[in-house]
């Protein structure tokens, strides 16, 4: 060991000569590296005395402390050191001491694995993406967890179904997870043409992970991305809440017990949209207007160890009939009714059990049943029957009728630092009976995964998510074994960088196991390869993030000779996204930009195509400023996309093929959206009823949104895709009393 | 833009009456250093000393509350370190309250849970601000002629914008009150906190 030189400005406080009494304990603190740390407090621990280490990680200390004792080394982010000494005696009267300290792996400092994700919610790191404040101040968005999550990188803006299409991937290539329990039908049902709210509020919701690839060995069935919802914990207070608006009325209550050990809550909400289209001129042909009833139910409560109970349940019915003129015909048109009951039940549970090991167990059942009437009809809205079983096929009547049952438990063990281990299994059973006009079809699936994962963190700079899943479906009647890797490396304070690797399965569609013949299907899993990487520069107000991208598919489901999983594709691009709350005053923005090159031979394309959902570009824009003098804040979102492809592929019977007998691009997309909050009473301390205003538009500058074309049988009349509503104008007054949610708003103030 | 409120809590030096027992003069140089620190630097340093001297008398909470307050100062001012470093100061406030609960400390724990707020106030307003204002509330019952609750509401209001309800406005008469209370207040304990006068009188000043 150097010696080191006392600086004199240190010696400069201690004028007192020593006397023999006196012990001057000085030394030097650094990190393993030798790089000296500043402000480690130095203790002689049971006294009074010590100091701190100046700038060049010396310190000195006079004490007439006598006998043995011990001088401990402490600072935030290394572990605590300590050295014996003898004090007191005439040959000892300077001790010099090296302390030599470890930095500690801790949450705030490490890497953690991002490859692939966009993260909310996480309460130990500020910077977080799309938290559900923003996903009600997303203009356009109405307030939609899937609209909100479309202005990220990864989304295509497709308009005319529901469902987030990420990376070349088709909308039921997405899952979304509450709690770590899938949910089947996390949209309202919809006619075709037409994407569909989700069912589950923002507000349900304290965190939320976006993950466009690589995600963790936890989750399965997803081939291209998974939403993973964390629902919210206990209220901090009771409150009862109504809402009044243009569209819908609702009510609810959420009661937190006096302890804070639990809460309990319901909600109910009506959706009329007679009103709204008796004021518009335009209107599409509802015969029967979009009708939804929702009664939703909570439990919570914490347990002895620090774990916590949940229960949620929702219920939902919706219905809508629409017509449309028929394709294939003149003055026909197709007469589409719908009536959806869905029941979606949660429960789950997180325990402490001790010596590091966490459980998550869960268990969900769902029901969806839709009942799906169409009728050919002709100028006078009557039903007709034609005689070509072209057109009269069209008129049919289609029940089904849906369950799901999961449980899940994981088990988590934290090791020495921030590693930890996790292993746990899923069970789905998947009943649905269809019913389509006389012909009944029965499919049921269990479905059994295993899942084992480590965390493993090198250094603060270095970590790793090492997993893999074995899944077996009674479908598909075979194994599959998906191994996931990511890797973190911090390459400066605020900067890392993380690449990732996995293979996902997903079992086809329940449609493509429908027994049409004495033969069942003989499919295989779905699968998909991905690489990423990406770099990430992220502080409290800023985030910067680029990620690139391949992905390789296998298996995808063919429908043409047979129904076969012998497709394939793949899909590669590049993403940025910027998010930034401090160039500007009480402005908030952020940009995201995806280029997307993908390509596929699946269905019925004759050949390798891009699909239909896709296109190259797409860009958003989202603004956020909020006028505390007005008390309103002011939202628009702007997004941009290319124009997507679109084929005719017609069948032709000599030879029996499939060609492609047109194609071309819809022209690009823009939308413009708006929102407005207005909070009246922001501010006043003593008022009783907290309200929110909201004003929004869809589409401001009402741009033709054209999706696609739909092409009659002989290909001869080619229909564009609009969404059935050019712009959508809402408003609406929400109300609560208990707890102050306009005090949300004050955030960009502060 | 955040405004971040750094509460500069001028110290008044105690005249130490005739105490000479070791913790008496600890007390009282720690206490004099306190009210004359300039940077975060020294600050660090003060706090180690209370730490210090908490850590050998474990029947007194007075240090472990100039510890945890001088922390709770330190998170205000560490942008980057702030939640750390309330952690730190709501441990050792915790130290304190198990030795004795009294208004102080509820002041304290009201002064932690805003700098937690303050690291990220979109999603962390609900809960936080909450919690502030639950330890305000305990402070004033705990004691009501203590000023320091109403010091520190006068100075959180004084921070935030007139049309969030903040300002002169709704500042003012908790600056008054508290002043008023400041006449009157008497510390049981010579090392017990006497802050705030300074900070009250400031706000008076500029709302007149």
């Amino acid at each position: 060991m150097r010696t080191f030189f006392i600086p004199l400005i240190i010696l400069g406080l201690f004028t007192a000569p020593l006397t023999k009494a006196q012990t001057k304990v000085t030394g030097l603190v650094t990190d393993l590296k030798g790089h000296p740390l500043h402000g480690v407090g130095i203790t002689l621990l049971g006294t009074y005395d010590g100091t701190i280490t100046d700038s060049t990680g010396q310190f000195a200390f006079v004490t007439l402390e006598k006998g043995d004792k011990i001088v401990e080394a402490k600072i935030m982010g290394y572990t605590i050191k300590q050295e014996k000494v003898v004090l007191g005696t005439a040959s000892n009267a300077l001790i010099n001491l090296h302390f030599e300290l470890r930095e500690e792996v801790s949450e705030l400092k490490a890497v953690s694995v991002t490859a692939g994700s966009f993260a909310a919610g996480d309460k130990k790191r500020a910077a977080t993406v799309l938290s559900a404040l923003d996903m009600y101040t997303t203009g356009g968005a109405n307030a939609d967890v899937t609209a909100s999550i479309k202005t990220l990188p990864g989304a295509q803006q497709v308009g005319e179904q529901e469902g987030l299409f990420v990376r070349g991937g088709e909308g039921y290539e997405t899952k979304q997870y509450i709690d770590g329990m899938v949910v089947n039908n996390p949209y309202y049902a919809s006619s075709p043409g037409i994407a569909a709210r989700g069912r589950f509020a923002p507000s349900l919701f304290k965190g939320n992970v976006f993950s466009t690839g690589g995600y963790s060995a936890i989750y399965g069935q997803a081939l291209s991305s998974v939403l993973l919802l964390e629902s919210v914990d206990l209220p901090e207070k009771s409150e009862v809440s109504a809402s009044i608006t243009s569209v819908f009325l609702g009510a609810g209550t959420q009661q937190l017990t006096k302890n804070k050990k639990a809460s309990y809550g319901f909600n109910y909400g009506y959706t009329n949209l007679t009103p709204y289209f008796a004021l518009l001129s335009q209107k599409p042909d509802y015969f029967m207007v979009p009708q939804f009833q929702t009664a939703d139910a909570n439990f919570r409560v914490k347990t002895k160890n620090g774990g916590m109970i949940k229960y949620y349940s929702t219920f939902g019915t919706n219905q809508l009939g629409i017509r449309n003129a028929d394709i294939d015909s003149l003055n026909l048109k197709d007469a589409f009714q719908l009536k959806n009951i869905n029941w979606y039940n949660n429960i789950t549970w997180r325990e402490n059990l001790g010596k590091g090991w966490k459980l998550n167990a869960g268990f969900s059942f769902a029901i969806n049943n839709d009942k799906i009437h169409q009728q050919l009809q002709d100028a006078n809205n009557h039903s007709v029957v034609i005689g070509m079983p072209i057109l009269d096929a069209k008129s049919f009547q289609l029940n089904n009728q849906q369950s799901y049952t999961q449980f899940r438990a994981v088990f988590e063990k934290k090791l020495t630092g921030l590693n930890v281990i996790r292993m746990g299994t899923d069970y789905w059973y998947n009943h649905q009976n269809l019913r389509y006009n006389n012909y009944t079809s029965i499919i049921n699936n269990h479905y059994n995964a295993y899942f084992a994962e480590a965390d493993v963190h090198v250094t603060n700079g270095l970590a790793a998510k090492i997993g893999g899943r074995a899944e077996y479906a009674s479908l598909i009647q075979s194994w599959n074994i998906a191994p996931r890797l990511a890797l973190a490396l911090k390459t400066g304070k605020h900067a890392q960088m993380s690449a990732a690797y996995g293979i996902f399965f997903q079992t086809p569609e329940n449609n493509y196991f429908i027994q049409y013949s004495e033969k069942l299907p003989q499919l295989n899993y779905m699968k998909a390869t991905h690489y990423l990487v990406n770099y990430i520069k992220t502080t409290n107000l800023q985030t910067f993030r680029i990620e690139a991208y391949y992905k390789q598919y296998q298996q995808l489901v063919k429908t043409i000779p047979d129904t076969s999983t012998n497709g394939y594709g793949f899909a590669k691009g590049i993403e940025l996204f910027w998010r930034d709350k401090k160039t500007f005053k009480n402005f908030d923005y952020w940009i995201s930009y995806s280029y997307l090159n993908t390509e596929r031979n699946y269905l019925n394309y004759p050949q390798t195509l891009q699909p239909g959902y896709t296109t190259p570009h797409t860009f958003n824009l989202v603004t956020k400023k909020f006028i505390t003098s007005l008390k309103t804040g002011f939202n628009f979102t702007y997004t941009f996309a290319t124009g997507r492809p679109y084929y005719n592929i017609q069948s032709v019977n000599t030879p029996p093929k499939y060609v492609l007998a047109d194609e071309g691009k819809t022209p690009a997309y823009h939308n413009l959206g708006f929102s407005l909050n207005y909070l009246p009473n922001l501010g006043k301390p003593n008022a009783k009823t907290y309200v929110v205003w909201v004003v929004s538009v869809t589409n401001l500058l009402n741009n033709t949104q054209t999706f696609g074309y739909n092409y009659s049988a002989n290909g001869m009349n080619k229909v564009a895709i609009h969404p059935p509503i050019k712009q959508f104008f809402f408003i609406g007054c929400f109300l609560s009393w208990g707890v102050d949610r306009s005090q949300d708003a004050i955030n960009n103030n502060l | 833009m955040k405004k971040i409120f750094i509460l500069f809590i001028s110290m008044m030096v105690l005249k130490a009456n005739a105490q000479n027992g070791k913790y008496e003069t600890a007390m009282a140089s720690t206490l004099q250093e306190f009210g004359q620190v300039k940077d975060a630097n020294s600050l660090a340093a003060v706090e180690l000393k209370f730490e210090r001297i908490a850590n050998v008398e474990k029947d007194k909470w007075q240090p472990y509350y100039y510890a945890a307050l001088i922390k709770a100062q330190l998170s205000f001012m560490q942008a980057g370190n702030s939640d750390a470093l309330a952690d730190e100061a709501s441990e050792l406030a915790n130290k304190a309250v198990a030795i004795q609960n009294n208004s102080e400390l509820s002041c304290v724990k009201s002064m932690i849970a805003t700098a937690k707020m303050l690291v990220d106030p979109q999603n962390r307003w609900m809960q936080y601000n909450a919690e502030s204002n639950h330890y305000l509330e305990m402070a004033k019952q705990q004691d009501s002629t203590n000023p320091r609750p109403y010091t520190i509401q006068a100075n959180n209001l004084i921070n935030t914008p007139e049309q969030l309800g903040g300002g002169c406005k709704t500042a003012l008469p908790l600056a008054q009150k508290a002043s008023a209370l400041y006449v009157e207040f008497k510390p049981a304990n010579a090392f017990n906190p006497v802050w705030g006068k300074e900070m009250v009188e400031q706000i008076i000043s500029k709302c007149r």
